[in-house]
């Protein structure tokens, strides 16, 4: 079944044209994900009234009522949306038609709603929306909408109600402490690995494993030892030519992503931020530096502490971009040769509207590159990749609705001219891949560790 | 009716309209405080500087994508506020009963203000009616909003006008302008008093918590 769902997206590919590709194809109908079919027919109405009930009543307070007492229906946050945008303006893709059809009709029916209605939410809410908060910039008011998507979630977990690759994802968190099942002999056998690889291009290229004391803890997301290794020996070498004193942690809390954020499952979510802080601790470091992930950011940054009811993060956090920038605005990594192909780049939602870093991301961008070209609307008002915020770990089943929810990225990649995509997160990275191979838009996507290592100017005495 | 309009029903629609205020900022405030991290994040800096982008017109992005709304609704709001406390009219009844009266608005110019907020309204109907986006997330509730509103400036321009039943037309500006006040607190038109808050609280997290801008 799932198959069949990525055989479809698969000989979607086939035609040219961004415009015809994205009418041809209608994916509003719902795609079989045993997470919403199965789990529905298990569910009972009491426990449904007494789900939502809680929710509403124990677990949301001002925000939640004071949002639906002022929203006017005034429908200006449709214009913020790149779905609602992308399908040709079709207004149930709109932000204030997605609480529309989740959050007032749950709050109108004091919860009797049924499995089928579940169903319908939890495609909303987890496949259409990608919780990028672009929508609180675009309504008058100031309402967070994204919020609301994010309440209509936790309904949807704590009656299972979640796709299924998704909810995979979540349970990994809960029993691994990582997204993707790494067992700990193989994230330090990777570890070591990844220190080789690295010492092959660099003389005393290093990955320092649970160094207590060090300055800085470098904490990546499980994709990358599972499925992108390089990006850590990368990275070993940009901190060997930096010269820092850093280390990685060999026990658990290793990994800072968070899917449990947005399944939905807060409990596991809070287990997830506390490890990685303890580690942390343990490791007696002065600050985490963080690989190139955006959800990883927004979780350990304030979504994480919202939720454990920490203001601010216990040790300070640092993303890898604000990090590049600091090395390269220094100079204590100088730049031997700017890479030469012209390339665009992806602002990523929870590090730009997430942390203000889009100047410093435009910064290490024009350092690096010789022919850097800027994207409209950019900064704060950029597209969402649509693959954050859970929506691309909804798996397969819902890739090719996904393509179609984000015309408008595509056009805009397009209009650049460029033939390189930069995208300083993991989501982003691997939904603007699906993106370019969707609308054949003939363009690579990178990192910018991988950039940066090509370019970096390296001392003669680190030379192999 | 007049008597009673102009006696027992003012102070009526007056005490639920600040009594019910009241009640709304106060249980906000202790829903706040239930919500954690409301009031913690909550920065003077970053909210008012939201708060200025949002108050300016064409200051945010979304107001520049919609310059006809954008013109309309601060027009339309603008007039709704200034007209009813301005007016030579209320001022002359305010002086009577409570002995204060302040600086009123020349009565062509009152004129002026009404009709902007007699066509500001029909705007907002027909936007509802026509843009998809809005027509979607409309029912009945958000036209009889309107109509709470425009109803003591339509009845209240008639009968300044003395078009035609003039008293008929007086005690109905004193019953629908009591039933927009009591309204305030316990409809969507609480966006009056919710406004500056949802608007801070945005821009403080926007601002404080993630160095962003909201506009």
């Amino acid at each position: 079944m799932v198959e069949k769902a990525g055989s479809q997206a698969a000989q979607a590919v086939a035609d040219p044209e961004i415009e015809t590709k994205a009418k041809k194809i209608r994916p509003e109908q719902m795609v079989k994900d045993p997470g919403l079919d199965e789990t529905i027919k298990r569910l009972t109405p009491e426990q449904i009234e007494s789900v939502i009930k809680r929710v509403l009543t124990k677990e949301t307070a001002a925000r939640l009522r004071v949002y639906l007492d002022t929203c006017v229906h005034c429908g200006l946050c449709a214009e913020a949306c790149h779905t609602y945008l992308s399908r040709d303006r079709d207004p149930e893709y709109s932000p204030v038609a997605k609480v529309k059809n989740t959050l007032w009709e749950i709050v109108k029916r004091k919860g009797k709603v049924d499995g089928e209605f579940l169903k319908n939410a939890s495609r909303i809410a987890f496949t259409e929306c990608a919780v990028c908060r672009r929508c609180s910039m675009y309504c008058p008011f100031g309402i967070d909408i994204a919020y609301l998507l994010i309440v209509v979630r936790r309904i949807l977990n704590l009656l299972y109600v979640v796709p299924a690759y998704l909810q995979d994802t979540t349970n990994s968190h809960a029993v691994t402490m990582n997204q993707m099942w790494v067992q700990e002999d193989e994230w330090i056998d990777t570890l070591q690995w990844q220190e080789e690889e690295a010492r092959m291009e660099m003389a005393k290229a290093r990955i320092p494993l649970d160094k207590e004391g060090a300055d800085i803890m470098y904490s990546v997301i499980a994709p990358e030892p599972k499925i992108l290794a390089q990006l850590i020996n990368y990275m070993a070498q940009i901190m060997t030519v930096a010269g820092m004193d850093w280390t990685m942690p060999a026990t658990d809390g290793w990994d800072n992503s968070n899917m449990a954020m947005y399944s939905g499952d807060f409990e596991t979510m809070g287990r997830v931020e506390r490890q990685h802080y303890e580690t942390a601790f343990r490791l007696k470091v002065k600050k985490i530096v963080m690989g190139e992930c955006g959800h990883a950011f927004r979780g350990a940054a304030y979504d994480g502490p919202k939720w454990l009811v920490w203001k601010h993060p216990p040790v300070p956090l640092i993303h890898a971009v604000e990090f590049y920038y600091d090395l390269l605005k220094t100079g204590t990594i100088k730049i031997a040769k700017k890479f030469p192909e012209p390339t665009t780049v992806q602002d990523p939602c929870n590090i730009v509207r997430g942390k203000g870093l889009g100047k410093k991301l435009r910064y290490v961008m024009n350092a690096l590159c010789e022919d850097f070209r800027d994207v409209n609307p950019r900064l704060e008002h950029n597209y969402c990749c649509m693959a954050g915020g859970g929506t691309i770990n909804c798996g397969p089943p819902w890739t090719r609705s996904r393509m179609v929810s984000n015309k408008v990225k595509a056009e805009q990649f397009k209009a650049t001219g460029a033939k390189i995509i930069v995208t300083p997160c993991h989501n982003c990275h691997s939904g603007i891949e699906q993106l370019v191979s969707f609308y054949k838009l003939g363009m690579h996507v990178k990192f910018i560790s991988e950039i940066l290592v090509e370019c970096m100017e390296v001392p003669q005495h680190l030379k192999v | 009716m007049y008597e009673f309009a102009r006696g027992p029903l003012v102070w009526i629609a007056l005490l639920v309209f600040a009594g019910g205020c009241l009640y709304r900022l106060v249980w906000m405030v202790r829903a706040a405080k239930q919500d954690k991290v409301v009031i913690p994040y909550m920065s003077w800096k970053y909210g008012l500087r939201s708060l200025l982008h949002w108050i300016v017109p064409f200051a945010s992005r979304n107001m520049r994508l919609h310059p006809v709304m954008t013109v309309v609704t601060f027009v339309f709001h603008i007039c709704l506020l200034l007209t009813p406390i301005f007016l030579l009219a209320h001022n002359v009844l305010w002086q009577q009963s409570w002995g204060v009266s302040w600086w009123s608005l020349p009565s062509r110019l009152a004129d002026v203000m009404t009709v902007a907020v007699m066509a500001g309204g029909i705007f907002f109907i027909g936007r509802r009616l026509r843009l998809p986006e809005v027509r979607n997330v409309t029912d009945y509730s958000d036209y009889l909003l309107i109509a709470v509103v425009l109803a003591p400036f339509v009845t209240g321009f008639i009968a300044s006008q003395q078009w035609f039943a003039y008293r008929t037309m007086v005690i109905l500006h004193m019953w629908t302008g009591a039933l927009m006040l009591m309204a305030i607190p316990f409809t969507r038109l609480s966006h009056m008093l919710y406004f500056i808050f949802t608007r801070m609280y945005m821009g403080s997290e926007f601002g404080a918590v993630r160095n962003a801008k909201d506009w």
